[in-house]
């Protein structure tokens, strides 16, 4: 859930909001970046917890290589949220611990 | 499906496979250039064409160059393949990528390597934690996004790209609660003897100079030589502890940005085979490439930082002398043709690659912050602890491939890539030989995650 933001977007952004729904509550994040971006800068800063041993994890790469973002998007699981662009009416999941087998 | 075919398969958008791409299309080769990004410009001119001007002043004109790069490719006739994920490239050039949820495949007559480098991994308690990222994870944010952090951020480490980002953020008006740099005074003297001769250099180390003291012009408290560091906090990071000498100081911080330089990404040349050597200066493996960049394997080449760090300007010129030798390679450019070109690339490269030995030696990270403590998480994906490893390694195992059978260390989804570095490193200290006799994981395809559904449909 949002907290305290770590992040904020410059001022001059041109990008227009967009509405995306977040572990099943609306959220306007702003559209043209990627899903792990457009979190950080609503005020999202934990994105999962851990299959091991349940530890809440963030993005930490933003590239492509730490798997650290991973995301259910849209049905999906295990989804690199820093490379996917953010859509409106995106269905956005935070991945807790295991994944299970629908 | 009939795969698609192109003489030349570049894959990653940086500098080098820009260069690549776009001289080897100048050259009357079919190119296509394939990135996991909608736009091309890597890491380093990410999103540079997007950029509007107030974020390309913000940002210096170093990036802001990258733009006559992109032009050039875009007015070739490569071809480029965004949003795609090459998750497998066979020894006989058929290239497996993923775009849009669907599985597609290029069979190559010669393949580019440039997939560049990612961070260093920075392995220290509470490295974990939401609210630790990497410098380079925070300027993708600005650059892609123009997003910067809304407390001050605490940055530590070391190297070129943690003061360039200070710099970007005093400019964007971002508070900066402190810069823990981990440079000792001792290694300023070591790397100015790797200066001698290299006049060169000279501006290079002028730039860096003067982004470090327009930094402390701006009153951000620099604590210099930080050993120890620590992220503490439960949930969430709340603080950077460290010792400067025999003292201890802790910064409080939601936000910690880590940096110690970078190396190069190695996923693709592993899962090839193709041979690595252990480069002691910049503490790395390095594909084996010869002076044209290529690979001991055929058809295939590499350019740009995924053969050793060397900076954006070096990449570009490594991009282009590949995309001579694919022309040439091909039959499109005779060899006193490609000799007579290469020439003044080569001049321009010696130049720039004078400052990197000063540049290994300065910022050099420290043995404390790659082979850590017992307590400290190695494998972020399977949260294997450095204590487990040195375990294994009592009982025996003398490789990373047999520390991850034991203990699944490199066995999560990020495959490695985050913990391979300091595996090898760890084993190596333990047993008291070189990194080299340790050796690398083996990576297996695929090197990004499919669904099933995709693999089927293939």
């Amino acid at each position: 859930m949002p907290t305290e933001p770590l992040f904020r977007s410059i001022p001059g952004a041109t990008d227009a909001f967009i509405d995306v729904e977040f572990d099943g509550h609306p959220l306007a994040v702003l559209g043209q970046r990627s899903v792990a971006a457009a979190l950080l800068a609503a005020g999202v800063s934990r994105l999962r917890s851990t299959p091991v041993s349940g530890a809440p994890r963030a993005p930490y790469c933003m590239m492509g290589v730490c798997f650290e973002c991973l995301l259910e998007i849209d049905g999906v699981a295990n989804a690199q949220a820093c490379l996917v662009p953010v859509r409106p009416g995106m269905k956005i999941r935070s991945q807790e611990g295991a994944r299970h087998a629908a | 499906m009939q795969p698609d075919s192109v003489d030349v398969a570049v894959i990653g958008a940086g500098p080098a496979g820009l260069a690549a791409a776009a001289t080897a299309a100048e050259l009357g080769l079919s190119v296509a250039l394939l990135d996991e990004q909608a736009h091309p410009g890597g890491q380093i001119f990410r999103d540079v064409t997007r950029a509007g001007v107030d974020r390309l002043q913000l940002l210096g004109d170093d990036y802001a160059a990258g733009r006559a790069l992109v032009e050039r490719f875009t007015q070739s006739t490569a071809r480029y393949v965004g949003s795609a994920s090459v998750w497998n490239i066979s020894p006989d050039r058929m290239v497996h990528y993923s775009k849009d949820g669907r599985s597609q495949s290029m069979a190559a007559g010669q393949v580019i390597l440039c997939t560049g480098a990612m961070e260093r991994p920075f392995p220290i308690p509470g490295w974990t934690l939401p609210g630790v990222m990497t410098a380079g994870a925070a300027q993708i944010l600005l650059k892609s996004a123009g997003v910067v952090p809304s407390q001050p951020v605490v940055l530590a480490g070391c190297g070129p790209l943690l003061y360039l980002l200070a710099w970007q953020y005093l400019r964007a008006g971002v508070q900066i609660g402190a810069i823990v740099d981990t440079t000792q005074r001792g290694d300023h003297l070591q790397a100015l003897r790797r200066l001698k001769g290299a006049l060169a250099g000279w501006r290079d180390v002028r730039k860096g100079l003067s982004l470090i003291r327009s930094i402390r012009v701006a009153g951000v408290p620099f604590y210099r030589a930080a050993t120890d560091l620590a992220v503490e906090g439960g949930s969430r990071a709340t603080a950077l502890r460290f010792r400067i000498g025999a003292t201890s100081h802790r910064v409080q911080a939601d936000l910690v940005l880590l940096h110690q330089g970078v190396v190069p990404n190695i996923q693709i040349t592993a899962s090839l085979r193709a041979k690595h050597r252990w480069d002691d200066p910049q503490l790395c493996w390095v594909p084996h490439a010869d002076a044209w960049g290529r690979l001991e394997l055929d058809g295939f080449l590499i350019a740009g930082d995924g053969r050793g760090i060397a900076g954006a300007a070096a990449a570009s010129l490594q991009g282009q002398i590949a995309g001579l030798t694919a022309a040439h390679d091909a039959g499109h450019l005779s060899e006193p043709e490609r000799d007579r070109r290469a020439k003044p690339l080569r001049s321009a490269l010696r130049r720039h690659l004078h400052i990197r030995p000063f540049l290994h030696t300065l910022y050099r990270p420290k043995i404390q912050h790659r082979v850590p403590a017992d307590d400290v998480i190695v494998c972020r994906c399977e949260e294997v602890c450095a204590g487990e490893l040195r375990r294994l390694v009592a009982l025996g195992c003398t490789g990373p491939n047999q520390t991850k059978a034991f203990s699944r260390c490199g066995m999560g989804p990020c495959q490695g890539r985050l913990c391979s570095l300091t595996v090898t490193e760890l084993i190596a200290h333990e047993r008291g030989v070189s990194p080299a006799e340790v050796g690398h994981y083996r990576v297996r395809p695929p090197i990004k995650p499919i669904t099933l559904e995709e693999l089927a449909a293939l």
